[in-house]
């Protein structure tokens, strides 16, 4: 108070910059009466459990609330997009796997459109329902990883470990569909490496009647009304829809902004355009929100996979193109023709037409997009990923600023990054 | 289309594509829907109207920039190509802006329409070493922190020039010239009966002039003057490399599109310890 007559000082240190500091008064100085108090940055991460991965944030802090976030990415760059041009399209499909390594379906699943948009390649129905099926198998087992760690990162334990559970059930499931439990590399452009048989489609249709509903609903119900939880999650960084659109938000992002987007209902690939689903959407665009939009999307997906089963034809389940799919090996043993294309096709791969496509899907985290640039031969000449974390990522300034140090956590968690995919 | 791919309003395509004429103007170099998607050519100098129109102008809308691509061409003088990728909500609608640029000249910024731009600027900058002027923070942002040269040019090598390993010596990280064991294994697959752009080994003696040291024994200056006369004609020398795919003139060759095309060799980097044999030793 710079009004206030001045007064003697309580204590005095020998160090005049120390009573500064303490805003202490001096005779000779009557005017501090101030403490002053720097801002300071501390960094968050790269080794921080709550960081997804290998996220840096550096944070400039007054006291405890976030004044400035400067993510550094990039901790994790493998050069994916420069070694998928050095490998034919086939070989390239392994790296999709990698980048969102919690749901390496969803990645490849753009990736393959993109060739076959540029084939023109039809793909057969079973084949179809197939990808949507898995595809929205990886996105309930993405949501019990966001959903769990999110819940983690505010302090609860319990639900993380329950909704492991429901993970673990799908990895054995992605196991029996392709021998892998998380890089799959099971789509194909002309539609999947192989048939699954009939008993693996019952179990999951028994595990999404009684096991998934009951410990899904079990762990949820802990958190989704608790105090605690809400306390940390209401209100905290609310996004506007004007801000979600021009910060390029997509996925749940979008969706708990209360934007109804969508793209498996607004731009349907594969079989999506018959199934029948809802879009939750948000009303504050809060933390609590987002979260709450995955919840809902489980049951949602949940409610797709059973479509998927009730109406997925017998057929083929890849393209009888031979010029893309390559033949079965029973077929080799008896054809000279089948045994030249196997060949030709795992030495040389097929060419694909020029030509410059942007395709995008419903990943779980968002729109995940594949630009594919193509000069007639059998390498991308330039395959340029679109991941989802990078224009959520780059949101964390403005969405964490003025919020407590402990709520970046819970931004991060609400977000659903995954570096693999950020980084490339 | 066949293909089960996104199904968007692709019907919009030739509309868009006349509105887009309009709104554009002069800066639209070019405007084409192929594979179903459309795309718009732009010159730089409008980029910041012709995107403001397209995001404005109703019946346009592209409210969101989901995305920016760089593309290196380095046989062409503007080698980059670099695409914005718009989405419309509203009409259920994606387009592509394609940029041409450089290695000197900057493109505007789209930072002051959307700023989530800020980051993927930052990305094509970062790896392709294309400038944008405007953004205020253009610094790397997914390679190493000090990383020299722009990793996705074509003529940037797939194993980069450095690697790193834990010097148990000197008890830190260190980073090294790359040595691999084997070199880098690539296949042409390109036909010459479809038109590869290089000779066949072989082919080469068909259209030169017979080299020098041929069956006739020459004298001592008669070898000099033929020396010196191919040394001022420059014949084009035939690739040594059957299987290495020499197309039109590499950027290894001319230097065009080099992060500082004056400085070559590399300037020793002080970081870089050279080992003694390779990382196996």
């Amino acid at each position: 108070m710079s009004d206030a007559p001045a007064m003697a000082p309580v204590t005095t240190t020998i160090d005049p910059h120390v009573d500064q500091m303490l805003g202490q008064t001096t005779p000779s100085d009557p005017t501090t009466g101030d403490v002053t108090i720097q801002n300071y940055t501390i960094n968050f991460g790269p080794q921080h459990p709550a960081a997804h991965g290998v996220l840096r944030l550096v944070m400039e802090l007054d006291g405890e609330i976030v004044e400035r976030i400067d993510p550094h990415i990039g901790l994790l760059h493998r050069g994916t997009e420069k070694l998928i041009e050095y490998k034919t399209y086939m070989q390239a499909l392994p790296y999709f796997d990698r980048l969102d390594y919690c749901s390496p379906l969803c990645m490849e699943h753009s990736f393959v459109l993109a060739i076959e948009k540029l084939l023109d390649l039809e793909v057969p129905e079973r084949a179809q329902y197939l990808r949507v099926f898995f595809a929205e198998l990886t996105r309930i087992s993405n949501h019990m990883l966001n959903l769990g760690s999110h819940v983690m990162d505010v302090g609860a334990m319990t639900p993380n470990l329950w909704l492991f559970e429901i993970r673990e059930d799908c990895m054995n499931f992605f196991e029996r569909m392709s021998g892998a439990r998380m890089h799959h590399n099971y789509l194909r452009p002309g539609g999947v490496h192989q048939d699954v048989p009939l008993k693996l489609l019952t179990d999951i249709g028994d595990w999404l009647d009684t096991r998934l509903p009951r410990l899904f609903e079990d762990a949820i119900s802990l958190v989704a009304d608790n105090r605690i939880f809400k306390q940390r999650n209401v209100d905290i960084a609310t996004v506007s829809r004007e801000d979600a659109i021009a910060w390029g938000f997509s996925g749940p992002m979008i969706r708990g902004s209360g934007i109804p987007w969508d793209l498996r209902k607004s731009q349907p690939y594969d079989v999506y355009a018959k199934m029948e689903f809802d879009i939750p959407v948000g009303t504050r665009g809060d933390c609590y929100d987002r979260f709450m939009v995955r919840v809902e999307e489980v049951r949602q997906s949940a409610r797709i996979m059973k479509q998927c089963l009730r109406d997925m034809p017998e057929g083929p389940i890849a393209s009888d193109d031979r010029k893309v799919v390559p033949p079965k090996r029973a077929e080799m043993k008896r054809s000279m023709e089948a045994l030249i294309h196997h060949f030709k096709l795992y030495t040389e791969g097929f060419h694909v037409p020029a030509g410059e496509v942007y395709v995008a899907t419903e990943s779980p985290k968002g729109e995940f997009g594949v630009f594919l640039v193509a000069d007639g031969t059998n390498k991308p000449y330039r395959c340029k990923i679109r991941p989802t974390a990078f224009s959520h990522l780059q949101a964390m300034d403005f969405m964490s600023r003025g919020h407590m140090l402990a709520d970046t956590t819970a931004i991060l968690g609400a977000m659903d990054i995954v570096f693999g995919e950020c980084d490339r | 289309m066949r293909a089960p791919a996104p199904a968007y309003a692709a019907d919009l395509n030739d509309a868009t594509i006349d509105m887009a004429r309009d709104v554009i103007g002069a800066s639209l170099v070019d405007a084409r829907a192929r594979v179903g998607e459309v795309q718009l050519y732009v010159h730089r100098d409008g980029l910041v109207e012709a995107m403001r129109a397209l995001r404005d102008t109703p019946g346009l809308e592209y409210q969101q920039l989901m995305e920016i691509a760089g593309v290196d061409y380095p046989q062409r003088p503007e080698r980059f190509d670099v695409v914005y990728n718009l989405l419309s909500l509203t009409r259920n609608h994606r387009l592509q802006v394609h940029v041409a640029t450089d290695e000197e000249h900057a493109i505007p910024s789209v930072t002051g329409l959307w700023p989530v731009a800020g980051w993927l600027e930052r990305e094509v900058y970062d790896l392709y070493g294309v400038l944008f002027s405007g953004n205020q923070d253009l610094r790397r942002i997914l390679t190493d922190y000090g990383f020299r040269g722009h990793p996705l040019r074509k003529d940037f090598p797939m194993t980069g020039y450095t690697e790193l390993r834990y010097s148990e010596e000197e008890k830190r990280v260190v980073y090294q010239p790359v040595s691999l064991a084997q070199d880098f294994r690539t296949f042409d697959f390109l036909s010459p009966w479809e038109g590869a752009g290089y000779t066949l080994p072989g082919d080469e003696k068909a259209v030169l002039p017979q080299a020098k040291g041929a069956q006739t024994p020459l004298s001592a200056d008669t070898i000099v003057k033929a020396d010196a006369v191919q040394s001022q004609s420059q014949t084009p020398k035939a690739s040594s490399e059957p299987y290495a795919k020499t197309t039109a003139e590499s950027t290894a060759d001319t230097g065009n599109g080099a992060a500082n095309p004056d400085a070559k060799p590399e300037p020793a980097n002080p970081d870089v310890v050279p080992s003694k044999g390779g990382q196996n030793q």
